[in-house]
């Protein structure tokens, strides 16, 4: 099993969190992982994305092909769309709906929401909106790391026990919460597949 | 051991750890900063007493670590690629002193310039100094690498190179420590107490000797377990390939088998046998390599009648920007791939100014304060207020290197533009515009410097600043007149006055120094987090 992920966001959505996550699962289970992520300026609310890399083989390169990646996980519509020259023809973009609108020349969302759809295999759910019922709107990179849940060829539990060690040291209800936001996205998911 | 999951920077202070390090030195800069992170938090340091403090910048972080390793103990100082400028001078001459404790020098490049104003390549910095270099393919590489150029510099009592780029420094993956941790050096003088005493006399011998055992650093390289020849059966083309630029190769075959000999390179000066070796048994010869084409001119020569080599010179590769598995696919004559086109409607999203930060503030007051004089006159620096130099703000006119917002004002009014102004940072000025505030007091030059103090090193994630509470009373030790030393808060409620303020300082013909300060909002936001968490 190999699955090439590319994650995408504004500087301080929490990309990094999922990577971490389905990180820690991976190497649970024994497999290889890559990850180039992003530091230093591009923090600043500008575009971030990271190369995730999980097999069961040996991983290469550090970056993912053009055309190869098995999803692009986005917590933010518009970064979906950035990173299209990535994604393989048979992949997946799963991506929140809401957008984050830090530049004066953000496109019309309903136009951003037309352009996702167009995308063969696509799963868009206003994560935000999830996460607030979930318990927190800190929630919203995992209600959209459940949503991608069903395509990263691993047992849903393995993601909820990486929730579990990655959020250890902060309590049982930030924990609980997460799993709920989790377990929502991928409800979302499984219907709309 | 169970494998830990490591960015290469972690992976390097890690085995730094392993290795008996007894200090690291450094100033922050992207992608090198994680390298001294890593050492200032982890309990092990900390129990062992190893220095990991933050120096004011490269050049006084190379010199302390040079000190650690003449005093015997292992040292390690570590900068982004452009430090390494900052540090030439005594980087250059500790490859003439030499070292005593194992002394490592890490230099992360920048390749596309994510976080930088260039992407010079520091191998050349290597070769410059003569010194070995060392340049990992993967984490784990990275890690072995540190332990191995430790032993290395003692050894020979040379400064290993160590030749990191941003895809090394900030990807992870999984990194097997060694069983043993290694103790640190006992304290122990050179056996030549003149060896660092660099007096023409003294220094001509040990550049004789430095260019002697640079012929064994050519020996070591040829049987460096960092430098592998991989046979392949298709001698119609050679690849020589290095760094992290191996994986990219590899990605290109499933089964990892590549087809043609592969010269795979980790360590300089180049091992000239085995390149001899390739030159004779293949057609042609393809360099891969992240940065310059460092490699490909040393075998190419100057009128490239010999080795036919390709490469990034002759367009097989591109001549600039960060390599990837697809450019290496088009070099090696393979299809490349392609995903979906980017929709039109899709815009670029920089970096911003965080919301609520005061530099914001600063930036709109010292707008309307110009606004009746021509445009051009804002020299600034290296720094999150940079970005003021995008829309909507357009407030500076120049960021070339650390300190030279002050030192390029200086010159311009020299040359009549009247009145001038420097925007510089709190540790960006502590870092390199201190020097040049003396040569502009003892000019009485007509300059008006803004230091912009936030009370930390925001851009690469907020560091302490070296000058923290000190800044007023550097500026008063320098010379300016304390009646030009004006301290402003950058609100909103204040701008008026501050406008007023800057307006005055603009019209007095010498030197003066408005400081607006106010903390950080993302230091503000940390520290309230870590109040929060620590209760």
């Amino acid at each position: 099993m190999k699955k090439d992920i590319i994650l995408a966001g504004v500087g301080g959505q929490g990309i990094i969190s999922i990577a971490s996550i389905i990180g820690y699962a991976a190497l649970e289970q024994g497999m290889f992982l890559k990850q180039s992520e992003v530091h230093g300026m591009s923090q600043r609310g500008g575009d971030v994305s990271s190369n995730l890399r999980i097999s069961h083989n040996h991983i290469a390169s550090d970056l993912i092909p053009f055309g190869q990646a098995d999803m692009i996980i986005s917590v933010e519509p518009l970064e979906s769309l950035r990173y299209l020259p990535y994604l393989s023809g048979e992949g997946w973009v799963i991506t929140n709906t809401r957008p984050f609108n830090n530049i004066p020349n953000y496109p019309d969302i309903d136009k951003v929401i037309e352009e996702i759809a167009k995308v063969p295999h696509h799963i868009a759910l206003d994560a935000e909106a999830t996460a607030k019922e979930a318990g927190s709107t800190k929630a919203t990179n995992i209600v959209i790391l459940g949503a991608a849940s069903p395509f990263l060829g691993m047992a849903y539990e393995k993601l909820e026990d990486a929730i579990r060690f990655i959020f250890r040291k902060k309590g049982d209800k930030i924990i609980d919460m997460n799993l709920i936001a989790l377990k929502a996205g991928r409800d979302f998911a499984e219907q709309h597949m | 051991m169970q494998k830990l999951l490591l960015l290469g920077d972690e992976a390097i202070a890690q085995a730094a750890l392993d290795a008996g390090l007894s200090g690291i030195y450094a100033y922050p800069g992207t992608p090198s900063t994680e390298i001294t992170e890593f050492v200032q938090n982890s309990r092990f340091a900390h129990e062992n007493h190893i220095h990991s403090n933050w120096s004011t910048n490269e050049k006084t972080a190379m010199e302390s670590a040079l000190g650690m390793s003449y005093a015997g103990k292992r040292a390690m100082v570590c900068m982004k690629h452009v430090g390494l400028n900052v540090a030439a001078d005594p980087f250059i001459n500790s490859a003439i002193t030499g070292a005593n404790g194992g002394l490592i020098v890490v230099s992360a490049d920048d390749p596309s310039m994510h976080s930088s104003q260039n992407e010079q390549d520091s191998r050349f910095y290597g070769k410059f100094a003569l010194v070995p270099i060392l340049e990992p393919s993967d984490q784990q590489e990275a890690y072995d690498m540190v332990h191995y150029g430790f032993e290395f510099s003692e050894k020979y009592k040379v400064p290993v190179l160590m030749r990191i780029t941003t895809r090394m420094a900030h990807s992870r993956s999984g990194v097997a420590r060694k069983a043993e941790i290694r103790k640190q050096n006992d304290l122990k003088m050179p056996s030549d107490l003149r060896q660092f005493v660099l007096l023409p006399n003294i220094a001509r011998k040990r550049y004789k000797n430095l260019l002697r055992d640079h012929s064994s650093f050519i020996t070591e390289s040829e049987s460096s377990p960092f430098n592998k020849y991989i046979d392949g059966p298709d001698k119609s083309l050679g690849i020589i390939v290095c760094g992290i630029a191996y994986n990219y190769l590899l990605e290109n075959f499933a089964d990892r088998n590549v087809p043609h000999p592969v010269l795979k390179i980790g360590q300089y000066p180049m091992p000239r046998t085995l390149v001899e070796k390739m030159a004779d048994e293949c057609d042609e010869i393809l360099v891969i390599e992240d940065g310059y084409p460092v490699v490909e001119e040393l075998l190419k020569g100057y009128l490239g009648r010999g080795l036919k080599v390709k490469g990034r010179l002759d367009g097989t590769l591109p001549r600039d920007g960060e390599l990837n598995p697809n450019l290496v696919a088009v070099a090696l004559g393979k299809p490349d791939t392609f995903g979906l086109p980017v929709p039109e409607l899709v815009v670029g999203r920089p970096p911003s100014l965080c919301s609520g930060c005061p530099h914001i503030d600063s930036y709109y007051a010292l707008s309307e304060t110009l606004s009746a004089l021509s445009n051009g006159r804002v020299f600034s620096d290296i720094g999150c207020y940079t970005l003021g130099a995008l829309k909507p703000y357009e407030a500076i006119n120049s960021c070339v290197d650390m300190g030279a917002s002050i030192t390029m004002a200086k010159g311009a009014a020299d040359a009549g533009l009247i009145p001038a102004v420097a925007v510089i940072g709190d540790s960006t000025f502590t870092h390199s515009g201190m020097t040049g505030l003396l040569d502009a007091v003892n000019d009485k030059s007509p300059i008006t410097i803004m230091i912009l103090d936030n009370g930390t090193t925001a851009m690469t994630g907020g560091q302490d600043s070296p000058g923290f509470g000190k800044i007023e009373e550097i500026c008063k030790g320098l010379g300016v007149e304390e009646a030009h030393i004006r301290i402003l808060k950058p609100l909103k409620k204040y701008h008026d006055e501050n406008v007023a303020i800057m307006k005055e300082e603009l019209a007095y013909a010498g030197v003066s120094v408005i400081i607006p300060r106010r903390e950080c909002i993302v230091a503000i936001d940390k520290r309230i987090r870590d109040k929060f968490r620590n209760k």
